[in-house]
C-alpha cells in the first residue's frame, strides 16, 4: 500500500513537470502542443543513451535542456503564423512535428525498448517505514516537489511571472504597455519544452525509452491538464498528484481496467467541473 | 440511436450508384464508380488490394469528415470506433458466422454502441477540449484492446479471420473482395452523403458555424452533436468491418492513435467538409503508408508527418479548397 502511494507520488511529480509546460504553453499561446510527448521521448532516449554514470546523466540532462529550449523556440516560431487559425490547424502542425521527431528518434536509436539505469548511488533502495523502496523514485518525488515550489514562486511571486500571467489574461493589453509579448510567448514555449525534455531524462529510469511512449505520456499529461484546468500551475500540480495516485492504484487493484479507471476519473471531473478543478470559467468553450 | 442498417447487395457494384445524376457531377460519379468496379479486371492483384485498402480507409475518413468538416468536431480518437468495428466483425466471423451481412452489422453496431457510450462526455465539450477528450478516449480503447486478450488477441492481433461468405460461398479472390468492399463503401458513402445533405446535416453546419445561435433558435444542439457522433461511430465501425474482411487480420495499430491521426490528415488534405476530398486524402495516405512506406525502410510515418506540416501551411482549405478557388465557383 505504502509502495503504491509512493509510486503514485513519483509518477505524479514526473507528470507535473511534464504537464505544467503543456499547460503554460496552452494558457499562454492558446496552442495545444501535441509534440510535447515527442519531446519527452527525446529526453528519455538521451537519458538511456548516456545512462550508467553521473557524468552521463548530467550530460544527457544538459543536452536535453538545450535541445528543449531550441525545440520550444522553433515550435513557437512555427505556430506563430497560425495564431488566427483554428485549434485544429495548430494541433495538426504539432502532430506532424511529433511524428517526424518520433520517427527520427526511432531511426537514431532503433525499434527496441531501451532501459536507463539511475545514476550510481541512487540506483539502490532504502527502507521507508519498514518497506524497501528504490532510492531514485524518492529523489524523483523530491525533485518534483522542489520544481513545483520553484515554478509556483516564479509564476506567482516574480516580475517575470507577473508578465506571464498578464499575457495569459490579456495579450493585447500587455502589448499596449510596451512589452514585446512575442518574446514572452517564445520564452514560455522554450521553457515548457525544456521541462518536457528534462522530464524525459528524469523519467528514463522509471519508464525507459521505447517507440509509442510519446503517445502514452502525452495522453497522461493531457488528462492532467484537463483535470487541473488549462493554464493553471496549481491545477497541473493537483491534477498530476491525482492522476499519479489513480493510475498507480488502478494498476495495482484493477490491472485489466487501469486505463478505464483513468478515463473514469477524467469523466467524473468533467461532469462535475467542466473547466477543470482550477480552470477559470472563461477557459471553456470560448474559442 | 442511428444504427446503420441494410447491408449492400454484394456483387452488383454499379447498381448501388448513390446519387441522382445531375449534370457533370452525376456523370463523373458514374464514371468513377464504373472505373472502380472495373479495376480487378485490368490490374494485378496487388494493385487491386491496395485500391481495396484505400476504399476501406476512405469510408473511415468520410465518417470522420462528417464530424470534423460538417459538424466542426475535430476528433483525434475516431480510430476507436473503426478498430472496435474491425474487432467485432473479426470476432463474429471467427466465432459466429462469416455470412455476408452479419460481420458488417456487428461492426457497425459495435462502432455505434462504443460511440454512444463515450460520446455523451465528448459532446459536452468544444474546440480544443474535444480534441483532448477524443484523444484520451482513443487511447483508452487502444489499451482495452491490448489488455482484453481473450477477445482481441492482445499484442498479437486478431488472427485467423475467415473470408467473408456470400450465400455460403467464401470470397477468396482479391477481385471479389474488392467488389464486396466497393459495394459497402458506396452504401456507406451514400448514407453519409444523405445525412450531410439532409435538414439534419444543415443544422449540423449551423452548429459548426455558430452553436450559440443555433441553440437560441431552438435546436437541441447537444442532442444533434450526440446523434452525429454515434452515427459517425457506426459508419467507422462499418469501415472497420471492411478492414476485417479485406486484411482478415486486425492488429493493435488499427485502433491506435496513428490510425486516427492519419484519418484526420486524410480529411484535412482533402479539405474538411468535402466528402470526396476525404476519399482523395485517404488514397494519398494509404499510398504513402503502404506503397511508399516499405521502400523508405518502414518510415512512411516520417513522410506523413512532413505532409502534415506542409498541408497546414500550404493548403489551409485542403485539395477541395484549391479546386474551388481556381474555378471561382462554390
Amino acid at each position: 500500500m505504502l509502495v503504491s502511494v509512493l509510486n503514485g507520488l513519483a509518477i505524479g511529480s514526473l507528470l507535473f513537470i511534464l504537464a505544467v509546460g503543456l499547460s503554460l504553453v496552452f494558457g499562454m499561446m492558446d496552442v495545444l502542443n501535441l509534440a510535447h510527448g515527442a519531446l519527452f521521448l527525446g529526453g528519455a532516449y538521451l537519458g538511456a543513451a548516456f545512462s550508467g554514470s553521473w557524468g552521463g546523466f548530467l550530460t544527457a540532462f544538459g543536452i536535453a535542456a538545450v535541445g528543449g529550449l531550441v525545440a520550444g523556440a522553433v515550435l513557437s516560431l512555427m505556430t506563430a503564423p497560425l495564431r488566427r487559425r483554428s485549434h485544429l490547424d495548430q494541433a495538426l502542425l504539432t502532430l506532424g512535428v511529433a511524428f517526424v521527431v518520433a520517427e527520427l528518434l526511432i531511426i537514431a536509436f532503433g525499434d527496441d525498448p531501451l532501459s536507463a539505469a539511475a545514476p550510481p548511488a541512487l540506483d539502490g533502495s532504502v527502507t521507508v517505514l519498514g518497506v524497501v523502496y528504490p532510492t531514485y523514485r524518492l529523489v524523483l518525488i523530491g525533485v518534483g516537489a522542489v520544481l513545483a515550489v520553484a515554478v509556483y514562486l516564479v509564476v506567482e511571486r516574480t516580475r517575470v511571472g507577473a508578465l506571464v500571467r498578464a499575457t495569459v489574461a490579456d495579450r493585447e493589453m500587455v502589448a499596449t504597455i510596451g512589452i514585446d509579448n512575442r518574446l514572452v510567448t517564445t520564452a514560455v514555449f522554450a521553457v515548457g519544452s525544456l521541462l518536457a525534455t528534462t522530464a524525459g531524462v528524469l523519467g528514463g529510469p522509471v519508464y525507459g525509452a521505447r517507440p509509442g511512449l510519446d503517445a502514452t505520456v502525452l495522453i497522461l499529461a493531457l488528462v492532467v491538464v484537463v483535470i487541473g484546468g488549462l493554464g493553471s500551475v496549481r491545477g497541473a500540480l493537483v491534477g498530476a498528484l491525482i492522476i499519479g495516485q489513480v493510475d498507480t492504484l488502478g494498476r495495482v487493484l484493477l490491472p485489466e481496467l487501469a486505463s478505464f479507471v483513468l478515463f473514469a476519473a477524467l469523466a467524473l471531473v468533467l461532469v462535475l467541473r467542466p473547466q477543470g478543478l482550477f480552470g477559470g470559467p472563461a477557459a471553456v468553450g470560448a474559442r | 440511436m442511428t444504427a446503420v442498417e441494410a447491408p449492400a447487395v454484394p456483387g452488383g457494384a454499379a447498381a448501388v450508384t448513390p446519387r441522382a445524376p445531375r449534370g457533370w457531377t452525376g456523370l463523373v460519379t458514374v464514371v468513377v464508380v464504373v472505373v472502380l468496379a472495373a479495376v480487378p479486371l485490368f490490374l494485378a492483384p496487388f494493385a487491386t488490394t491496395t485500391l481495396t485498402r484505400i476504399l476501406v480507409f476512405a469510408l473511415f475518413a468520410v465518417s470522420l469528415d462528417l464530424l470534423v468538416g460538417v459538424t466542426g468536431l475535430p476528433s483525434l480518437g475516431h480510430a476507436a470506433y473503426f478498430g472496435a468495428g474491425a474487432y467485432a466483425a473479426g470476432w463474429v466471423s471467427i466465432n459466429v458466422t462469416a455470412e455476408a451481412p452479419v460481420p458488417l452489422l456487428a461492426g457497425a453496431a459495435v462502432g455505434a454502441v462504443a460511440a454512444a457510450l463515450t460520446g455523451w462526455i465528448t459532446v459536452r465539450s468544444a474546440g480544443v477540449f474535444f480534441l483532448m477528450l477524443t484523444l484520451a478516449i482513443g487511447e483508452t480503447m487502444h489499451q482495452l484492446a491490448n489488455t482484453w486478450d481473450s477477445v482481441t488477441g492482445g499484442a498479437n492481433g486478431l488472427i485467423g479471420i475467415p473470408s467473408v461468405r456470400i450465400a455460403g460461398a467464401p470470397l477468396t479472390n482479391a477481385g471479389f473482395v474488392h467488389w464486396y468492399v466497393l459495394a459497402v463503401f458506396l452504401l456507406g458513402f451514400a448514407l453519409v452523403w444523405l445525412v450531410a445533405r439532409s435538414p439534419f446535416g444543415t443544422a449540423l453546419r449551423g452548429i459548426r458555424d455558430n452553436e450559440p445561435r443555433m441553440r437560441a433558435i431552438g435546436y437541441p444542439t447537444a442532442l444533434y452533436k450526440y446523434a452525429v457522433f454515434v452515427f459517425a461511430g457506426g459508419v467507422a465501425g462499418l469501415a472497420g468491418s471492411l478492414l476485417a474482411a479485406q486484411a482478415r487480420f486486425v492488429a493493435l495499430p488499427d485502433i491506435g492513435f496513428l490510425t486516427a491521426a492519419f484519418a484526420l490528415l486524410a480529411v484535412v488534405i482533402g479539405g474538411a467538409g468535402s466528402l470526396w476530398g476525404a476519399c482523395l486524402g485517404a488514397a494519398l495516405v494509404i499510398l504513402v503508408r503502404d506503397a511508399l512506406g516499405p521502400s523508405l525502410g518502414g518510415h512512411g510515418t516520417l513522410l506523413l508527418g512532413a505532409v502534415f506540416v506542409l498541408v497546414v501551411y500550404l493548403l489551409p482549405r485542403g485539395a477541395a479548397g484549391v479546386r474551388l478557388r481556381r474555378r471561382g465557383t462554390s
